[in-house]
């Protein structure tokens, strides 16, 4: 059994405007001991779908389909259900280091109180914890510096205490949004040496957004493409780097500068801008900046998929992969789909 | 040749904070900036990199006032802006501008996208008519990739991203000639990084920004940079032409930096772990080494580096670098 395994997730938005559908059907699933990454344009609905999960949308915002945790499906928990499971066998590290952590407490008092609550352990204990996580993300003069506020740490610094407050926790699943940002080459080296060491110890299971497609090579071994609410494109991380399918996720990769290669050319953008989600349009969601666009764009799409789980949602046929849903996942198929699992509820 | 618009001559800030033991509380320093120096052409773009906690970002606020300085001088167009009173800075303001590098958390959350980018608007030009005012914030929302029709909502109904490119279109709405962006772009993906990467050359060359860029990706500082700063521990170790520090950097960190960026290839990266540029930690800001403050970590260190403080000296070519040893070491990168 997977460890998580997501169906049919759709997440919207009630809006002055109408409705955006940030995700829609998207389905995946993360083995035991695996780091899955998940990269895609901004606004793609990346970090939505992760709070959808995590029961942490916003006021106006719905989530429908299932997420099975364990087997247990952690859409239908309540609040303290999944409260349990959050910080205990689920991590998160968001996107935004200034606005989780609490500007008026020091590190200190906000790390050991996430060290006590979660593994029961008395003060000085946490605090030796927590000095020691720090030295291992690299904050210098960890001893002295973590009685220092959040404003006092820099940027980078920022982000490595909130990735040691995520380790802390030691979760069975840990749910990194961007988090490395802010960190310079030097740094990121050594946390993501820090993350494949506790992987492997602790047989730690890793869902990693990013955009960083230098720390997906180094760290991952499957990669979900995302456009506009949808999974474009999955496979293993050599799949997706050396023979990608996609017209996006080929476009995506054609934009990285690189330091390994001549540099005066100008730097590549997809041209255009990503769909208004509000007014989805029929059809492929990449279709007004696709090269390879043709006539039967205007219809969803048909998904590709092989024996070793890749994944292409493209008419352009997907290398050595059967085409599994003949008549695309229009918005018919999607409507039932969730309407079923709503009655289910 | 013109002159610079901007002179940054000896600039150093420095934090006081308690520190030690709860029975033993002591004051310490922090010299987040320590003595910077250099100068900045209209429509030209300085590139700044340097490892997490080196005073990028105290370097930037303390460029546009946002900080006292505790020495050294800020020259804009011949004001001395350490010196300007409120209403000359006030004035100044408008010319300067700065994207934060947390993108959500500096972004008032009460208000919409659209308050935000045009609230320059409303401070400097308080008579502009509501429809221009409209006009020009739907404009920007376009220019960096937004859509106009998001113009109501909060900051919290964007994504990382997305709040990103609010607080880079606010920080172009008033055509500023000095833009200070901080990590401008490290929230988004490569292809929308290109897109503004792309438009502030565009606005560069039509209004002749001058361009500070603060970025931990040095493959983005190498194309849109003219010349590049690398910093370490609050100074400057080298100062060069981006195509040279490129292709020879001068300064034993320059070459490690540069040696450690990793490529997005998994086959590549596996290799490259193996080889480690840069060992060990940033010294504690609290005990800086004497002599050179890259000693202990420099593999080509010398006696006199562990006792003298190696000056930024101009080389033959106008680039500058901090080391000793900066003529007889050749750190030529190999390209793949
Ligand atoms: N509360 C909300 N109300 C309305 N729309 C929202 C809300 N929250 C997010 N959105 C929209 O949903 C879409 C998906 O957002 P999400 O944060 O998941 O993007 P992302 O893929 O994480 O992007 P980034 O890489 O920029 O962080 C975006 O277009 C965003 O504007
Ligand atoms: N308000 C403050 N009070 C005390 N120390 C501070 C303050 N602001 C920054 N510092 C310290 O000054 C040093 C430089 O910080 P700065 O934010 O300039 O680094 P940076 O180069 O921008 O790093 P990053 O790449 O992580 O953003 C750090 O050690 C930081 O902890
Ligand atoms: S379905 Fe058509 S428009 Fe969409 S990615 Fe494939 S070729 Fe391009
Ligand atoms: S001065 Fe000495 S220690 Fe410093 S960078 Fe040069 S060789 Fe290395
Ligand atoms: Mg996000
Ligand atoms: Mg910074």
């Amino acid at each position: 059994m997977a460890l998580l395994d997501v169906t049919g997730l759709e997440v919207e938005f009630e809006t002055p405007e109408g409705t955006v559908r940030a995700v829609s059907n998207l389905d995946f699933h993360l083995e035991e001991g695996e780091t899955l990454a998940i990269v895609g344009e901004s606004g793609a609905g990346k970090s939505q779908m992760m709070m959808a999960i995590m029961g942490l949308l916003a006021e106006n915002g719905r989530a429908r389909g299932s997420a099975l945790y364990r087997g247990a499906d952690l859409l239908g928990m309540t609040a303290r259900e999944l409260n349990a499971i959050r910080g205990n066998q689920i991590a998160m590290i968001f996107q935004d280091p200034m606005t989780s952590l609490n500007p008026y407490m020091t590190i200190e008092q906000q790390m050991t109180e996430v060290i006590m609550h979660h593994r029961k352990l008395k003060r000085d204990e946490a605090r030796a914890q927590a000095v020691e996580m720090l030295r291992a993300v690299r904050i210098p003069d960890a001893e002295e510096r973590i009685r220092q506020y959040p404003h006092e740490y820099s940027g980078g610094m920022r982000q490595r205490v909130m990735i040691a407050m995520g380790l802390l926790c030691e979760p069975e699943l840990l749910i990194a949004d961007e988090p490395s940002t802010a960190l310079d080459v030097t740094v990121q080296a050594q946390i993501t040496q820090l993350v494949r060491e506790l992987r492997e110890q602790a047989g730690m299971s890793i869902i990693l957004i990013t955009h960083d497609l230098a720390v997906v090579a180094d760290i991952a071994d499957r990669v979900m493409v995302m456009y506009a609410g949808e999974v474009v494109e999955c496979g293993s991380a050599e799949d997706i780097f050396y023979n990608p399918q996609h017209p996006y996720t080929r476009g995506l990769l054609d934009s990285v500068p690189r330091l390994d290669r001549a540099s005066d050319q100008d730097l590549h953008a997809i041209p255009g801008n990503p769909p208004n989600l509000l007014d989805l349009p029929v059809g492929c969601n990449f279709r007004d900046r696709c090269d390879e666009a043709r006539e039967e764009c205007r219809e969803p799409p048909p998904v590709w998929r092989d024996e070793t789980g890749r994944m292409s949602r493209c008419v352009l046929p997907m290398e050595g992969g059967k085409r599994v849903d003949p008549d695309g996942t229009g918005p018919e198929s999607r409507a039932t789909n969730s309407a079923s699992r709503e009655n289910r509820e | 040749m013109s002159k610079p618009v901007l002179r940054v001559q000896d600039l150093s800030v420095t934090f006081t904070s308690l520190a030690g033991s709860v029975f033993n509380r002591q004051e310490r320093q922090i010299r987040a900036v320590d003595g910077i120096n250099f100068e900045l052409f209209a429509g030209e773009t300085l590139g700044i990199v340097g490892e997490s906690g080196c005073g990028k970002s105290t370097l930037a606020r303390a460029i546009l006032g946002l900080l006292p300085p505790n020495r050294g001088r800020v020259m804009w167009m011949g004001d001395n802006l350490t010196e300007l009173d409120e209403e000359a800075m006030r004035q100044r303001r408008k010319e300067l501008q700065i994207v934060f590098q947390d993108p959500v958390a500096s972004l008032d959350p009460r208000m919409t996208a659209g308050d935000i980018i045009s609230e320059p608007l409303w401070t400097f030009y308080p008579k502009m008519a509501r429809l221009q005012v409209d006009e020009r914030t739907r404009g920007m929302m376009k220019m960096v990739g937004l859509l106009p029709n998001q113009i109501n909502r909060y900051p919290h109904e964007f994504s990382g991203g997305q709040c990103q490119r609010i607080g880079i279109a606010r920080s172009l709405v008033l055509n500023p000639r000095l833009l200070i962006c901080d990590e401008p772009v490290s929230a988004l993906d490569v292809s929308i990084q290109a897109q503004i990467v792309n438009l502030l050359q565009d606005l560069q060359k039509k209004l002749g920004l001058a361009l500070i860029f603060v970025a931990h990706d040095l493959s983005v500082v190498r194309h849109i940079s003219d010349r590049v700063m690398v910093m370490y521990m609050g100074q400057a170790m080298e100062v060069s032409e981006k195509e040279r520090l490129y292709r020879k950097p001068l300064h034993p960190y320059t070459n490690a930096l540069m040696k450690s960026v990793p490529v997005p290839d998994p086959k590549l990266a596996a290799a490259a772990r193996r080889e480690n540029w840069l060992t060990g930690d940033m010294p504690s800001p609290y005990r800086r080494p004497k002599g050179c403050v890259f000693h202990d970590r420099c593999p080509f260190k010398v006696k006199r580096c562990e006792a003298d403080v190696p000056p930024l000296r101009r080389m033959e070519n106008g680039d500058r670098v901090a080391c000793h040893r900066a003529e007889d070491l050749d750190l030529s990168v190999v390209e793949a």
